[in-house]
C-alpha cells in the first residue's frame, strides 16, 4: 500500500487524532495556564490572551481543553483496549471450543445486550463507588458485548478453514489456535471495529461525564466541561460548545479513519462493490 | 431465533403445523418474556451483588454501625435477597415499584406521569425521523457514488459523531437564545394544549431526529444496496425489466425486512437517546428522573426506570423480529 492511495478524508482523520494525542501527551508544556487555575472573571469573553475565553469559574477554557484531551483520550483508550481484549478473547474461546461454553457465553452476551448500554451503565454506576478505575471497567465490560458478537462471527468463519483443522490435528492447544491461527486472519475487520468502538467510547464517556457520572471535577474532561458551562447557554455564552465541538471533531476524525479501513477491508475480500 | 420446538406434545405439534406463523410469533413473545425476567434478575440481583452498601453511602463513611443497621432495617435491606427480589418483582408486575428512598414518594406515581411525556417526545421524533430517513436512504442509493450520495454520506458521518447534548445546546443557542423562535427549557404540564405541547418539545424532538436520522439513513442505504447488488437484481436488469418494475417486483419485497429491522432498532435507540436529551432540555420525563435518582443513589427509582427502559427496548426488538418474520418467508423455516 502506498501513501498516495490513502484518501484525503483519512488523512484529515489521522491528522486530527494525532493533534489530540499530542495535546494529551504534552499537555503541561502546551497549555498556557494550569488545569484548575482561576485566571480571570467568570465567563470572560475570548480575546488575544484567552483564546476561547474563560469558563464558569474563570478558568482558561483552552488550557482545560488541552488537559481534558489527556483524561478523555486516556479513559476512552483504556476502556476500548480492555473491552477489546476481553471481547476478543472470550469470543474466540467460544468459537474455537464450541459446545456448552459457546452456548453459555453467547446467551449471557445476548442477555447483557438486551439492556441498552447507557441504561445499564446508569444502573451499575448508581451502586458502585465513584472512581476512575470503576468507570473504565464499567465502560469496558459493557462495550465488550459488542466486540464479542463481532469477534465470534468473524472467528467462526475462520475456525472452519482447513489450516485451523490442520493445526488441531497436529495437536496444537486452544491458545495457539486462537493467537497464531485465527487472530492474524481476522485482524483487518477487527482493526476497523477497534476504531468504531474507540469513537463510541469517546462519545459514551462524554455522555456519562455530561450527566455527572463520569470523570469528577475539578479534573478537566470534555464531557464534564460541557456540563460545567451549560448554564451559560441561556445567556448566549457559547463556552459549553467549545468542548462539545472538540468531542465531535475527535469522533468525526476517528470515524473518517474507520470508514477508510472498512472500505479497504471490503475491497480485500473482493466483495461485490458497495456497502 | 430459537428453532427448538417448545411444545413436544401432540396438540402443540398439530398447532404448529396448522399455524406455523402464529406459532413462531408466540414463541418469539415467550422468549421476550423470559428475557425480560432474566433482565429483572440482572437489574435487581446483579446490583445487590456489587460492592458498595447503600446504607453506608447514605450516612457517609463515619456512620456508627448502629446507625447503619437502623437504616438497613428501615429500608428492609436486612431481609434475604431472594425474598426481596420476589416482593419487588411481584410489585413491579402489578405496577407498584415501591417508594423512593430520597423523596419517600411513590415511584409508580412519578413514573406514570413521566413515562407518557417520554413516549410522547420519542414518538413525535419517530414520526418525523422514520419517513425522512428511509426517503433519504433511497435518494442516496438512487444517486449512488454521485454527488448527492457523497454529500449525504459525509454529512451523516459527521452527524453520527455528534454527541446528543452538543446538538441540543447548538439548537438552544441558535433557535431559543439568538433567534428566540423556540422555547427553552421544554416545560410541559398536565392539561397543556396539544399545540402548546408540540411547541414546547420542538427543540428536543428536533435534536432526537438529528441524532437518529443519520444512523437510520446509513443503515437503510446499506440494506437497499445489498439487495440491489444481489444476483437476481442483475438478472432482472439483464432480462430487460424496466428499473421501476425491477424495484417494485424484485427489490422492494426483499428490502422490506431489513428496513423494518433498521427502523425498529433505531426506535429502540431513540428510547435511550431520550435520556440525554431530557437532561439537556430539562424535560420532565423518565430519563431525567433516572439520572437524578442515580446521582443520589435512590435505588428503587433507578431499578424501576432501568426495568422500564429495558422492557421498552426488548419490546421494540421483539416487534422488529416478528415483523421481519412476517415480511420474510425464509425466516419462517429456520435451519
Amino acid at each position: 500500500m502506498r501513501l498516495r492511495d490513502i484518501p484525503v478524508t483519512a488523512w484529515i482523520g489521522m491528522t486530527g487524532i494525532a493533534l489530540a494525542l499530542i495535546c494529551a501527551v504534552f499537555a503541561p508544556l502546551i497549555a498556557p495556564y494550569g488545569e484548575t487555575d482561576v485566571v480571570g472573571a467568570v465567563w470572560q469573553e475570548a480575546d488575544a490572551q484567552f483564546f476561547f475565553g474563560l469558563d464558569n469559574l474563570g478558568r482558561d477554557i483552552l488550557s482545560r481543553l488541552i488537559y481534558g484531551a489527556r483524561t478523555t483520550l486516556f479513559v476512552a483508550l483504556a476502556a476500548t483496549a480492555i473491552s477489546f481484549s476481553l471481547g476478543i478473547l472470550l469470543s474466540f474461546i467460544a468459537a474455537v471450543t464450541g459446545g456448552l461454553i459457546d452456548t453459555v457465553f453467547s446467551r449471557f452476551n445476548d442477555l447483557m445486550m438486551s439492556i441498552p448500554t447507557l441504561i445499564f451503565a446508569l444502573v451499575v454506576l448508581a451502586v458502585l463507588p465513584q472512581h476512575l478505575i470503576v468507570l473504565i471497567l464499567v465502560m469496558a465490560i459493557l462495550d465488550s458485548t459488542r466486540v464479542y458478537r463481532l469477534g465470534r462471527a468473524v472467528a467462526l468463519d475462520v475456525a472452519v478453514m482447513e489450516f485451523v483443522e490442520a493445526a488441531k490435528l497436529r495437536g496444537e492447544g486452544t491458545a495457539w489456535i486462537i493467537f497464531r491461527e485465527i487472530l492474524p486472519n481476522t485482524l483487518s475487520p477487527l482493526l476497523a471495529e477497534f476504531g468504531l468502538r474507540f469513537a463510541f467510547s469517546i462519545l459514551f464517556l462524554s455522555t456519562l461525564s455530561f450527566l455527572g457520572l463520569g470523570i469528577q471535577p475539578p479534573t478537566a474532561d470534555w464531557g464534564g466541561m460541557v456540563k460545567e458551562n451549560k448554564d451559560g447557554i441561556i445567556f448566549g455564552i457559547s463556552a459549553a460548545l467549545v468542548p462539545g465541538s472538540a468531542i465531535a471533531a475527535l469522533a468525526v476524525c476517528v470515524n473518517l479513519v474507520v470508514d477508510w479501513l472498512l472500505k479497504r477491508t471490503s475491497s480485500l475480500k473482493g466483495g461485490r462493490g458497495d456497502a | 431465533m430459537s428453532n427448538s420446538p417448545g411444545t413436544e406434545s401432540l396438540p402443540g405439534l398439530r398447532f404448529r403445523e396448522r399455524f406455523p406463523l402464529l406459532a413462531l410469533v408466540i414463541e418469539r413473545m415467550i422468549l421476550s418474556i423470559l428475557l425480560l425476567f432474566a433482565v429483572s434478575i440482572l437489574i435487581f440481583g446483579g446490583v445487590e451483588a456489587l460492592p458498595g452498601d447503600f446504607a453506608t453511602t447514605y450516612l457517609g463513611q463515619s456512620a456508627t454501625p448502629q446507625a447503619v443497621a437502623n437504616i438497613r432495617a428501615e429500608l428492609g435491606l436486612d431481609r434475604p435477597l431472594v425474598a426481596r427480589y420476589f416482593e419487588w418483582l411481584g410489585g413491579a408486575v402489578q405496577g407498584d415499584f415501591g417508594t423512593s428512598w430520597a423523596s419517600r414518594n411513590s415511584v409508580s406515581e412519578q413514573v406514570g406521569n413521566r413515562l407518557g411525556n417520554s413516549l410522547f417526545l420519542a414518538g413525535f421524533a419517530a414520526v418525523i425521523a422514520v419517513p425522512l430517513a428511509v426517503g433519504l436512504g433511497m435518494v442516496s442509493v438512487h444517486f449512488r457514488n454521485r454527488l448527492p450520495d457523497k454529500v449525504i454520506n459525509v454529512i451523516s458521518l459527521a452527524a453520527i459523531s455528534l454527541p446528543e447534548f452538543f446538538i441540543g445546546y447548538l439548537l438552544i443557542l441558535y433557535f431559543a437564545v439568538n433567534f428566540g423562535i423556540a422555547t427553552f427549557p421544554a416545560t410541559v404540564y398536565a392539561g397543556m394544549g396539544i399545540i402548546e405541547r408540540l411547541q414546547a418539545i420542538a427543540l428536543p424532538a428536533a435534536t432526537l431526529v438529528l441524532v437518529v436520522l443519520a444512523h437510520m439513513m446509513r443503515m437503510t442505504r446499506a440494506a437497499i444496496l445489498s439487495v440491489m447488488s444481489s444476483a437476481y437484481m442483475e438478472t432482472a436488469e439483464l432480462k430487460g425489466l424496466s428499473a421501476w418494475r425491477a424495484i417494485v417486483k424484485h427489490a422492494a419485497p426483499n428490502a422490506l425486512a431489513p428496513i423494518i429491522n433498521v427502523v425498529a432498532l433505531n426506535l429502540a435507540y431513540l428510547v435511550v437517546g431520550v435520556v440525554v436529551v431530557e437532561v439537556v432540555f430539562v424535560y420532565p420525563g423518565m430519563g431525567q428522573y433516572m439520572v437524578d435518582a442515580v446521582t443520589v443513589r435512590d435505588m428503587p427509582v433507578v431499578q424501576a426506570c432501568g426495568l422500564i427502559f429495558a422492557a421498552v427496548y426488548i419490546f421494540l426488538n421483539m416487534l422488529a423480529d416478528i415483523l421481519a418474520i412476517v415480511a420474510n418467508p425464509r425466516l419462517r423455516h429456520p435451519r
